[in-house]
């Protein structure tokens, strides 16, 4: 059965000694293409658009990770979306790119706990050690294409779309019972 | 389960992130309506369907999104190389000089 995403409020979700799994609270997020100079969109944004895939910065409230070669995702408070948008159309003349509000597309489930990493592990076939603290990237989490943002050792946000959440909450709700069931 | 080496995130990664995009280095015809439909036929659908290395392309569709260019064993599955799209095709004999 699909539930609907409303179904999930912010706040942890699932549980036990072995980790945790949460719901994030509703952000802004932006999809960011650009190509060029990229100076006047960092003028206007506030913060350097890192070239390296998987790099982030952070400045202020606004976290940003780069994704490809000219693509950006950016996080910020839902208060800050629109002077975001204003402020990447304000240079759109002179330096175009393409801004996409994604907030209604994906929800963020916040991962941790000693064995968080390892619940990770469940669903994704990458060395989550080749995502260094700090950074993320996006890849593919059963069957669904997420971005993980590693925060720390055993912490991470995964971003995935609205229709897969149910889906793959399901997967993280059983791997947290099924790790702290393991007799080490 | 294959590695997969991304020119752009310089990462070698799981398959399951990347999407097979058919064989590589085949232009476009510039004016399509100035070609005929033999010709046409010949670019839409006949591909070369190699033994041994084949120059195809690669997509890391989940992960960076971009398109790329490899060089694949068809019989042994080894990728002998990968580059970036648009730059010139490898030599041959300097990829599988090391495998003799
Ligand atoms: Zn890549």
């Amino acid at each position: 059965m699909t539930a609907p995403i409303s179904s999930f409020t912010p706040g942890v979700l699932a549980h036990s000694d072995a980790a945790r799994v949460g719901f994030a609270p509703r952000c802004a997020r932006f999809s960011l293409r650009a190509r060029g100079d990229l100076a006047p969109l960092e003028a206007a944004l506030g913060l350097s658009l890192p070239t390296r895939i998987g790099q982030r910065v952070t400045a202020g409230e606004r976290q940003l990770l780069c994704l490809g070669p000219d693509e950006w995702v950016l996080h910020a408070p839902e208060r800050d979306g629109a002077a975001i948008t204003a402020a990447c159309a304000g240079v759109y003349a002179d330096h175009p790119h393409s801004l996409v509000d994604i907030s209604g597309r994906e929800v963020s489930f916040v991962i941790d706990g000693p064995r968080g990493a390892e619940l990770l592990t469940l669903g994704c076939a990458r060395d989550l050690d080749s995502i260094a603290v700090g950074e993320g990237r996006r890849t593919l989490f059963d069957g669904a294409t997420v971005i993980l943002w590693r925060d720390g050792d055993t912490s991470f946000r995964l971003d995935c779309w609205n229709s897969f959440a149910t889906h793959l909450f399901h997967l993280l709700d059983t791997g947290v019972r099924e790790l702290a069931a393991e007799s080490l | 389960m294959l590695l997969i080496h991304c020119p752009y995130c310089n990462e070698t990664l799981p398959e399951v992130e990347f999407a097979y995009a058919s064989e590589a280095h085949i232009a476009r015809p510039a004016k399509p309506s100035d070609v005929s439909d033999e010709d046409w036929a010949e670019f839409l659908f006949m591909r070369s369907n190699v033994k041994g290395p084949l120059y195809e392309r690669w997509r890391h569709i989940h992960g960076c999104g971009r398109f790329f260019n490899a060089v694949r064993d068809t019989v042994t599955d080894k990728f002998l190389t990968t580059y970036k799209a648009g730059d010139p095709r490898p030599d041959l004999s300097s990829l599988t000089e090391g495998l003799k």
